[in-house]
């Protein structure tokens, strides 16, 4: 934390956010929502907003590798963490394992909620790289989803660890 | 949904976090987790002054098993409790209880000390304090109380802690030998607030009859209802314990009130039906 | 490569970017606008005594503050009345800012602009609105009751009041050897898509045209109605909706207020202005649906031939009804299923109350009519000791009969006529997937152990592929690639890909040289929009149509260049090639080029269309029907809706002491006539289950008697997470429409469309007592248990009853000739189940 900018009102912190592997300054008043900082102060519109009271899981991102809901962090909090969010997982050129599953399997339709669970499931096939179908779906009932009814998500999980096994190191 | 502005405090020792907390106090609210306090400051449901987020203190995420229990430092996460597996040793009912909290995102994240000082009479790890006799330490500057659970609890989402002072850790007291826990409840869906609730505990004699049958329950009160059950069962063989009548007299003590999920009848209902669940199952863990 | 992508479950060539997070949704735009936030009604009813905003304007980053006087032209007026009808004799529509009066939870009052929406949120808190409290009408039965008015001058809260009549119900009625009447319930819900609402508007001043972005369902509609409320030319005015995260009906609703308001302000500050909806706002200021009373009398014979049905709908249309009366509407025609009774009425009365507006939610009035419908079979078959799936057979329309003229109206203004389906072969397939006899064995063998398991059926026909129309516009490029545009938009359907898979079948050219562009009135500007399942039907058609219109010139240009007839002409791979002979072969793409006679060559292979590379010089370069470019432009215009159907069986089981509902299985069989892509239909048919499931097992808004919504936020509002949601098993009937060149029929909408019928139907089964309103919670199922017990809910009689249909058969027509009207009403008014602390 360093001084406050000079600016009216209220107090602006500069604080240097590591974010998929980058170091990123922001100037951001302390109760700016990390999810808000992510998307509109540096431009990482990959993780979604959809309810700001912590349920939907949209907003999830990774912090020191844990799944947290971003909307209810704020980005002065988020400082000296390593935050991983969909942007970092992978690439259209280089996907990570659950981002290719989702798209094998039809796991996701408009999208939305998509980035929360991609980050979610990420971590939880690296803690369980070898899942059963039940686990798979109590893994992702954190998160909403009002498009898919979900099937083809523990679909994709459970593919997410399969391709995960078959080519370990290509992990976040 | 964005909060009102607050000043903001981020103090990396406990001495300056009193010190802080003693400065604004009624004003002052602490951030830990965070998973209560920011959906409520979202919603612009309250707007507090200053918030002395502690996430920078060191030393407090500790879960340690320590003079007959366990205890949890201020920063110890819901997952850090729920995963530890020498915790889990000293007393099951922690991860019992834990792994119905909210879920896994929310837990690696949100306290559980914070989620006692929060209150919530739908909070699992209140009744665990309740039925454990667990305490919970409050710290200011210049001193320090331990409170127990039959008095931290006041009213729904009102705690003992007060302004200027910061709970570092709780306590849970293992039970003694030949218990059994359990945490069981019902949910509208998985994740959700307990529609009803109880941690349940049952202690065995040598000869495996029933000595004690205890349960604290949450959703049925404004703070954890804490029962004690024995009457229904003592001196009854586990396998064949008349856990209904357990359930029975549990619910001639609970008053429920109705809420948009259910009526006080179901409540009282569930009592009754849990109460037995919960019970046969505690006792089929006291080994 | 000749294989037809017709059919074929490709994978989308939208997820690359949606699953890296490189898409662009609303709010993801427009990083620089300023932020605006509402001052909402926080009564249900009141009367605005004074505004004053002076706390505002201390707040460090304000810009403007609006309330309804500050308006200026159209823009103040009342948002328009959308659908028109004559049965709508007492329409109201809201302002855009409130004027004088709010009529429920959550009405705009006042706009405030600011440097973010932080600020603008400080700067809301701040206004100090003054109400004087007016009394609020919340709940169907109050608002018939009328004791008290939502608008005073529809001093019986009626905004409608329709009947629909085929055959002499009363006089079929009184003749029928079997009367029942079963009075029926359906709570409100909510589409409750995972992104809300949000509008992005850019007024450029020097050229005095907007460029607004929303998240909508129809970006030609939002343009259309901006340009008329901000007095702009239609050519000066663009919409744009980007990436949407769900829309389920509540984004076809328009213009939203803020729709007016965003780029009104916009010109008025000459800055970007963006306002994103948050998840409190979305629940008490978007639209709602579902709410309905109903009541059935139906007359029967002896097989379980339905002689007479007679329905009767209280309608629940919240504060006001811009979008008129189509909901209702759809509940009276596609109530009639798969079914042919001997004679119907459906009379509707749609009602005001304090409460948010009620516009279509997937499904969009279906739901409810199915409910009506299906719980009257299963009364009948439950009345008749027969089993339900052979009830419904005996009263389907047959294939033999289609055409069906139902001789309605239905909700696009035409004749319903149902053009396609096979039930009993749909309901052949759905009984031998989900195991009818086996289930059916089990369920009553488990509830002899004394576990309540049951089952439930359910079937429906789906209206869909709606006009009036929708157009497409396909390019070939100079370098070969396609683009497509249609104006209808997209929430996730996958059109991207389904709408590529057709025109790369049609023109023979590899899907990934296929780029489709939906919801951009700057690429298409003639459309209608998304919802009621019709734009894979419209769209796709459209897409279809103009391709064949490229490829048909495409043909003609190719074949003057090669000097063959285009009847020996193919396009394979973006090549266009003589039949059997490859050798002789031109790119698309230089057939492109050739389109367009060039004086002035500005690349390489431009270089070939120029004056002296072209030889022919018998005629103009422009022949007299022709025009420049490989692109072609068609419309799609129905004569009426394709009809899909569906049929859902579910095997729940219900705790014996929590009354908590599990579900064992699920399955559903669906007819939507070839599929572009099954493994989108499928994902659609997913996501409609699990909103059915949602809204039978735990979705509904909770208003309390002053008008107050509850459960405004997803900790109370529960909509489903993946524990709460089964497997589906699907299996497909494909009878085409006649009606269209591609013969699909839609299908967004059909995973939902009978859950709450087909859940009470398996509660009900399970229980041995009647459900008749929807949905049901835990809590609620316990207490009609509790009431069953003590006698005051019957039981089901056919586990009372005697095995002997025959038996049963024989006595009743015994006494056929006595029996009068018998209520077999289960429940009294549903007021008990919202009482709250």
């Amino acid at each position: 934390m360093s001084e406050p900018a000079g600016r009216a009102g209220e107090q602006v912190y500069d604080v240097v956010l590591h974010v998929n592997g980058v170091l990123r300054p922001a100037s951001v008043p302390a109760r700016r929502l990390l999810s808000d900082c992510l998307r509109h102060d540096l431009r990482l519109t990959g993780t979604h907003v959809g309810c700001e009271h912590g349920v939907c899981g949209a907003c999830t991102v990774l912090v020191d590798g844990r799944p947290m809901r971003s909307c209810l962090m704020f980005a002065v909090s988020a400082q000296g963490s390593e935050i991983t969010t969909v942007e970092g997982l992978g690439t259209p050129d280089d996907m990570h394992p659950v981002q290719q599953a989702f798209r094998e399997c039809h796991g996701l339709q408009c999208g939305f909620c998509t980035p929360g669970f991609l980050t979610t499931i990420a971590a939880f096939i690296e803690e369980n790289p070898e899942p059963s179908e039940e686990e798979a779906r109590e893994a992702i009932s954190g998160n909403l989803c009002r498009c898919t009814g979900y099937q083809n998500i523990v679909k994709a999980t459970l593919r997410a660890a399969e391709l995960s096994r078959d080519s370990p190191g290509e992990s976040t | 949904m964005k909060p009102s502005p607050f000043a903001y405090s981020a103090p990396t020792s406990l001495a300056d976090a009193l010190s802080v907390l003693a400065e604004v106090g009624a004003d002052g609210k602490v951030l830990a987790g965070g998973q209560s306090l920011v959906p409520i400051l979202n919603m612009r449901l309250a707007a507090p002054a200053h918030i002395v987020d502690i996430n920078r203190i060191p030393d407090l995420g500790f879960v340690r098993v320590e003079d007959g229990g366990v205890r949890v430092g201020a920063l110890a996460r819901h997952a850090d409790i729920e995963g530890d597996d020498a915790a889990y040793g000293a007393l099951p009912l922690l991860r019992q209880a834990l792994r119905l909290v909210a879920h896994p995102v929310i837990r690696n994240r949100g306290t559980t000390v914070g989620s006692l000082a929060h209150a919530d009479p739908s909070g699992e790890m209140t009744a665990v304090l309740a039925l454990t006799g667990g305490s919970v330490e409050l710290a200011r500057q210049g001193s320090s109380r331990t409170v127990f659970a039959d008095e931290f609890f006041l009213a729904p989402l009102e705690s003992a802690v007060e302004p200027g002072e910061l709970a570092v850790s709780a306590f849970f007291p293992s039970p003694v030998a030949m218990t059994g826990t359990t945490f069981v409840e019902v949910a509208r869906r998985h994740g959700d607030y307990a529609v009803c609730g109880l941690a349940a505990m049952v202690t065995l004699e040598q000869d495996g009859t029933i000595g004690q049958a205890r349960a604290a329950y949450i959703s049925v009160g404004p703070t954890p209802v804490v029962l004690d059950l024995t009457e229904a069962v003592h001196g009854q063989r586990a396998a064949e314990a008349d856990w209904a009548a357990a359930g029975q007299l549990a619910q001639g003590q609970v008053d429920p009130e109705p809420d948009i999920h259910a009526s006080a009848d179901y409540r009282r209902h569930l009592v009754g039906v849990l109460t037995a669940r919960a019970l046969h199952e505690a006792a089929g863990r006291a080994a | 490569m000749t294989t037809k992508l017709f059919g074929e479950p490709v994978q989308r060539v939208e997820d690359a970017k949606l699953i890296t997070g490189r898409a662009h949704f609303l709010d993801d735009l427009g990083h620089d606008a300023l932020g605006a936030a509402f001052v909402r009604s926080p009564h249900a009813h009141a009367r605005i005594t004074d505004i004053d905003i002076t706390g505002a304007l201390e707040v460090e980053g304000l810009v403007a503050v609006y309330t309804h006087e500050d308006l200026t032209g159209a823009a103040g007026d009342r948002l328009p009345l959308l659908i028109p009808h004559p049965a709508l004799t007492e329409p109201r529509t809201g302002y855009p800012l409130a004027r004088d009066v709010v009529k429920h939870v959550g009405e705009p009052i006042v706009m405030v602009v600011a440097r973010d929406r932080y600020v603008a949120e400080d700067a809301a808190e701040r206004i100090v609105v003054s109400y004087e409290f007016l009394p609020p009408v919340v709940g169907v039965d109050n608002a018939r009751r009328a004791e008290r008015t939502v608008h005073d001058d529809v001093p019986d809260n009626v905004s409608a009041h329709m009947v629909q009549q085929v055959g002499e119900v009363d006089r079929a009625m009184a003749a029928a050897p079997h009367v029942l009447e079963l009075d029926l319930e359906i709570q409100r819900s909510a589409s409750m898509p995972m992104e809300g609402k949000g509008v992005y508007a850019r007024w450029d001043a020097a050229e005095g045209s907007m460029r607004l972005y929303s998240s909508t369902q129809t970006s030609t509609g939002v343009r259309a109605a901006v340009a008329a409320r901000l007095g702009l030319p239609l050519n000066k005015v663009d919409c744009i909706a980007p990436m949407v995260g769900g829309g389920f009906g509540a984004k076809i609703m328009h213009p939203w207020p803020e729709e007016v308001l965003v780029p009104w302000a916009a010109r008025e500050l000459d800055r970007e202005v963006k306002w994103v909806e948050d998840r409190r706002e979305h629940f008490i200021s978007s639209a709602h649906e579902r709410g309905q009373i109903q009541n059935v009398k139906v007359g029967f014979d002896d097989d379980g031939r339905v002689l007479a049905l007679d329905v009767r709908v209280w309608h629940d249309n919240g504060a006001y009804t811009p979008y008129g009366i189509i909901v209702p509407i759809i509940t009276s025609t596609q109530l009639l299923g798969p079914y042919k009774p001997g004679s119907y009425r459906v009379e509707f009365w749609s009602l005001y109350t304090n409460t948010v507006i009620v516009t279509p939610y997937r499904g969009a009035g279906r739901p409810q009519g199915v409910f009506a419908m299906e719980r009257t079979m299963d009364a009948i078959a439950e009345q008749l000791g027969l089993d339900r799936a052979e009830v419904r057979r005996r009263n389907f329309i047959t294939p033999a009969e289609m055409p069906y003229d139902h001789q309605m109206t239905f909700q696009d203004g035409r004749p319903l006529i149902y053009d396609s389906g096979d039930f009993p072969a749909s309901l052949d397939k759905l009984k031998a997937l989900i195991g009818w006899d086996e289930m059916s064995a089990y369920a009553e063998q488990a509830r002899s152990d004394g576990r309540k398991v049951g089952l439930g059926l359910a079937c429906y026909v789906e209206g869909t592929g709606v006009g009036p129309y929708e157009g497409a516009h396909v390019v070939v490029e100079s370098s070969g690639k396609v683009k497509v545009a249609t104006g209808l938009t997209t929430q996730g359907q996958g059109h991207f890909t389904s709408f590529a898979q057709i025109a790369a079948d049609e023109l023979g050219v590899p899907l990934e040289d296929v780029e489709v562009v939906t919801g951009d009135t700057r690429r298409f500007g003639y459309a209608v929009g998304t919802f009621a399942s019709r734009a894979a039907v419209m769209s796709g058609n459209a897409i279809a149509m103009a391709s064949r219109k490229v490829r048909a010139k495409a043909l003609h240009i190719a074949g003057e260049a090669l000097e063959v007839d285009p009847g020996d002409l193919e396009i394979v791979d973006g090549v266009v090639r003589v039949k059997g002979s490859p050798k002789s072969a031109i790119p698309l793409a230089t057939v492109a080029v050739l389109s367009n006679p060039l004086r002035y060559a500005f690349d390489e292979a431009s270089k070939a269309a120029t004056q002296f590379a072209v030889g022919d010089t018998s005629g103009p370069p422009i022949g007299a029907d022709q025009e420049p470019g490989l692109e072609g432009t068609d419309y799609y215009s129905p004569v009426g809706s394709a009809y899909a159907n569906g049929m859902h069986a579910v095997l729940v089981e219900n705790d014996a002491e929590t009354a908590e509902t599990k579900i064992l299985r699920y399955c559903v069989v669906h007819d939507c006539g070839p599929l572009i892509n099954p493994m989108i239909v499928e994902g659609q048919v997913h996501g409609g289950v699990a909103q059915g499931v949602g809204g039978a097992l735990y979705e509904r808004m909770e208003y309390d008697e002053n008008g107050q919504l509850l459960n405004a936020s997803f900790m109370d509002f529960l909509m489903p997470y993946a524990s709460e949601v089964p497997t589906i098993e699907i299996d497909h009937l494909e009878t085409p429409s006649p009606l269209n060149p591609l013969g699909i029929k839609g299908a967004g909408e059909a995973g939902v469309i009978p859950s709450a019928a087909v859940f009470a139907a398996a509660i009900e089964d399970a229980e041995g007592f009647s459900i008749r309103s929807m949905p049901i919670s835990p809590s609620e199922l316990f207490e009609l248990r509790r009431r069953h017990a003590a006698g005051e809910v019957p039981s089901l009689t056919r586990r009372t009853a005697t095995k002997s249909a025959a038996k049963r058969t024989t006595a009743k027509k015994a006494t056929a000739k006595k029996a009068t009207a018998k209520k077999t009403t289960a429940k009294k008014a549903p007021t008990k189940r919202r009482t709250t602390s």
